[in-house]
C-alpha cells in the first residue's frame, strides 16, 4: 500500500529532540475551526484558539454547556477535522494528517455509537480494534488474540466476550468499546460523553478504570463530560469551555471557581474543597 | 474467541464449491431432452480427458452447447448480483438494499439499452461493439446508484426508508423508460422487455461478451474482497471506520465502482433479474456471520447455486415452454423479502 512509503516523510516529527518539552504528548497549538452552511456565508459556529498541553498518563477533561465546542475540539484532536489555524501534534506529529492506518495505530476515540446493524459478538467487536495493525485481507494473529483479551480484561469484562453486543447492558457495552479502543493500543485515548448512558455506579466505575488505565499504561486521555464532580475528582487538568472559547485551563482545583463555573453554566452552585484536595460543586436551586 | 481463520474460509467454500457442482450435474440432467445420469458422467469424464470423439451426438449438442454455456452464464450472473448486493449493503448501511431494490438493474438496463441503439451508428470493430453494452449498462448503474445515494439522504444522513422509497422510485421510472424505448423502436417487442425488465438467461451472450463477463467478475469481486475487512468497521458506521484506521473515502469509492461493475455485466448479459442480490447476502450471513471475509466468497457461490437453480426450475416447470428466471427468483424471493423487511423494521 502506498501510504507505508509516505509514511517515512510524512511522519517525521515536528518538535525538535531535544525540546526541554519533549515529555508533552499531546499539544494543542492555538486550534481554531468554524463551520458554515456555505463558504460565502458568516460561520454558523467558531472554535476560538485553543492551546494546552498533556503529558502521558495525564487526564484532561472537556467541560462546558451544550454547543461550546468540546466535540469540535475533540474532533480537531483526533484529526478528524482539519484546523481553521493552529496545529495539534501527538508526539510531534500532527494529527489531521497522519496515514487513516497510523491515526488508528496512535489515537482512539470511543464515542456515541452507531446502532448495529447486524449482531456481533463482544470479541469480535474487541478485535475491530486491532485493524489498524493488520495488512489487507489479513487474518487475525495470535498477538490480535492475545491483545484484545487483555484488553477485556483490563476494563474486568472477560466474562462478556461471548456474548451478543445487543444482549448486554449499556455499561458493560461502554467497557466493551473501551476495550476496543485499548485494543488499538494507542498513545492517546479520546472519550466523548462515555457517562452519558450510565448510572452513577457506572460512571464511576468507568472513570476509576480511566484513572488506572493512564496510570499504569501512560495513555493520555481526554475526555469530554458535563460531569463538573467527576472531572474534577479524576482530572488532572480540565478546560472550561463556553460559546466556542476555551475560558481558562488547569488543574481543577484552581479552575473550579464559583464565579467563572455560575457564570458558565448559568446556574448558582457552590464549590468546596474535599478532603483530597479535589474541588466538590453543588448545584444550588434556583429559587 | 474464535476468529476466522484461512481454514475455516476454504472449508465454507469447499462445502458450497460441492453443493455447486451436484446442482450443475442436475441442471445438467433436467430439461426437455432427458439425459441420463450415467450418460451424463460418462460424456462429463471423456470431455475431462479430452475424448470429445467418442461423445454421442446429440448429448454433446444438448448438454455442451446449450445446456453448460447457458449454467456458466447462471453462474456469473448469480455470483455477480449476490457479490453486488453485499456490497451495497455495506456501503450504504442498508439490509434491504440490493441491485434490483434500488433501481440500479433498471439504470443498469436502460444504459445497455441506449448502447445498443447507438451502436448500429458508430463504425466500430466487433470487438469493441461488444464491449458497448456491459459499458452502456455499467455507466447506467453508476449514474442510478449516485442518484438513489443522493436521493436517499436526508439533512445530509443517509435515511433507510428515504433510500429505499428512492430506488423504488427510480426502478419504476426507468423500468417505464425500458418500455418506451422497447415499444417505440421495435414496435411492443414483449419478449425484449421481458428480458430487461424481469431477467432471462436463455439468450447466450456472445463468446466475447461471455469473457469480458468472467473476466469482469473476478476483476470487480477481487476489488471488493480487497476491503472485506473495512466493510466489517463500515457497517459499525463511518466515524468509528475511520477512528479505527479506514480511509473510508478510498473504500467507498472501490466498493461503488465495483458494484456497479458488477451489476452492470450481470444485467447486460442476462436483463434485470430481482432478489439474488438481497436475499442470498441476507442467507450466507445467518449461516456464516457477517464477516465480509466469508460473506463474500460465500455469497459468490450462494448466488451461483440459487441463480442455476432458479433458471433449471425455470425452463422445466411449464416445459417445453420457459420462464424467464427473473419471474422464478420473484416468486421465491418477494415473500421472504417481506418478511425479512417485517423483521428488521418491525
Amino acid at each position: 500500500m502506498s501510504s507505508y512509503a509516505r509514511t517515512s516523510s510524512a511522519a517525521r516529527p515536528l518538535a525538535d529532540a531535544g525540546d526541554p518539552n519533549s515529555d508533552i504528548r499531546l499539544s494543542v497549538e492555538q486550534v481554531s475551526y468554524a463551520y458554515s452552511a456555505n463558504p460565502s456565508q458568516a460561520p454558523l459556529f467558531t472554535l476560538e484558539a485553543t492551546s494546552f498541553q498533556v503529558r502521558p498518563g495525564e487526564i484532561v477533561a472537556i467541560l462546558g454547556p451544550n454547543a461550546s465546542g468540546k466535540s469540535t475540539l475533540l474532533k480537531l484532536i483526533a484529526g478528524a477535522l482539519e484546523p481553521l489555524s493552529g496545529r495539534v501534534l501527538l508526539n510531534g506529529f500532527v494529527t489531521h494528517t497522519l496515514p487513516h492506518r497510523t491515526r488508528g495505530q496512535r489515537i482512539a476515540m470511543v464515542q456515541q455509537e452507531s446502532p448495529l446493524l447486524f449482531p456481533s459478538r463482544a470479541w469480535e467487536f474487541v478485535l475491530q480494534g486491532r485493524h489498524a495493525y493488520g495488512r489487507t485481507l489479513r487474518f487475525e494473529t495470535a498477538d490480535d488474540i492475545l491483545i484484545a483479551r487483555n484488553a477485556l480484561q483490563q476494563v474486568g469484562a472477560e466474562d462478556l466476550s461471548d456474548r451478543w453486543m445487543d444482549q448486554i447492558s449499556g455499561g458493560e457495552k461502554q467497557r466493551v468499546i473501551l476495550a476496543r479502543a485499548l485494543a488499538q493500543q494507542p498513545l492517546l485515548l479520546l472519550l466523548d460523553e462515555p457517562t452519558l448512558h450510565l448510572d452513577i455506579g457506572a460512571q464511576v466505575d468507568l472513570l476509576e478504570t480511566l484513572r488506572r488505565l493512564a496510570a499504569a499504561n501512560r495513555y493520555t486521555i481526554v475526555v469530554v463530560t458535563h460531569d463538573l464532580n467527576l472531572a474534577g475528582q479524576y482530572a488532572d487538568q480540565v478546560a472550561i469551555f463556553q460559546k466556542g472559547k476555551c475560558l481558562r485551563v488547569g488543574p481543577p482545583s484552581t479552575v473550579f471557581q464559583r464565579e467563572l463555573l455560575e457564570q458558565v453554566f448559568q446556574t448558582p452552585l457552590t464549590v468546596e474543597l474535599g478532603s483530597s484536595g479535589r474541588p466538590r460543586v453543588t448545584v444550588l436551586s434556583a429559587k | 474467541m474464535r476468529p476466522l481463520t484461512l481454514s475455516r474460509l476454504l472449508a465454507y467454500c469447499s462445502v458450497l464449491a460441492a453443493i455447486l457442482f451436484v446442482v450443475v450435474v442436475i441442471a445438467l440432467k433436467m430439461g426437455a431432452v432427458p439425459v441420463s445420469l450415467y450418460g451424463l458422467g460418462r460424456d462429463l469424464l471423456r470431455v475431462l480427458f479430452r475424448q470429445t470423439s467418442q461423445l454421442s451426438s446429440e448429448y454433446q449438442l444438448i448438454i455442451f452447447d446449450i445446456r453448460l454455456p447457458r449454467i456458466l452464464l447462471g453462474i456469473f450472473v448469480g455470483a455477480s448480483l449476490s457479490v453486488a448486493g453485499a456490497s451495497f449493503q455495506a456501503l450504504l448501511r442498508n439490509p434491504l438494499a440490493d441491485p434490483y431494490v434500488l433501481g440500479v438493474s433498471s439504470g443498469a438496463a436502460v444504459g445497455a439499452i441506449v448502447a445498443l441503439i447507438i451502436e448500429p451508428h458508430l463504425a466500430l470493430a466487433p470487438a469493441v461493439a461488444a464491449l458497448l453494452t456491459p459499458i452502456g449498462a455499467f455507466l447506467g448503474a453508476a449514474l442510478t446508484v449516485t442518484a438513489v445515494y443522493f436521493l436517499g439522504l436526508r439533512q445530509g444522513q443517509i435515511d433507510s426508508g428515504t433510500l429505499l422509497l428512492a430506488g423504488i422510485i427510480s426502478a419504476s421510472f426507468l423500468s417505464a423508460i425500458i418500455m418506451f424505448f422497447m415499444s417505440t423502436l421495435t414496435g411492443g417487442n414483449y419478449r425484449g422487455m421481458a428480458f430487461w425488465m424481469m431477467g432471462d438467461l436463455s439468450t447466450p451472450p456472445q463468446r466475447v461478451v461471455s469473457l469480458i463477463l468472467r473476466f469482469g467478475f473476478f476483476l470487480a469481486a477481487g476489488a471488493i474482497y480487497t476491503t472485506a475487512g473495512d466493510l466489517n468497521l463500515l457497517l459499525a458506521g463511518e466515524k468509528e471506520a475511520m477512528h479505527l484506521g479506514v480511509d473510508v473515502r478510498r473504500v467507498r469509492l472501490v466498493v461503488y465502482l465495483a458494484a456497479s461493475l458488477l451489476t452492470g455485466l450481470a444485467v447486460s448479459v442476462s436483463g434485470a433479474i430481482g432478489y439474488v442480490g438481497l436475499l442470498v447476502p441476507h442467507v450466507m450471513r445467518l449461516i456464516f456471520g457477517s464477516d465480509h471475509r466469508v460473506l463474500l466468497p460465500t455469497a459468490a457461490f450462494g448466488g451461483a447455486i440459487v441463480l442455476v437453480v432458479a433458471d433449471t426450475l425455470a425452463r422445466t416447470v411449464i416445459s417445453p415452454s420457459e420462464l424467464p428466471v427473473g419471474a422464478m427468483t420473484a416468486i421465491a424471493g418477494a415473500p421472504l423479502f417481506l418478511y425479512l423487511m417485517r423483521r428488521r423494521l418491525a
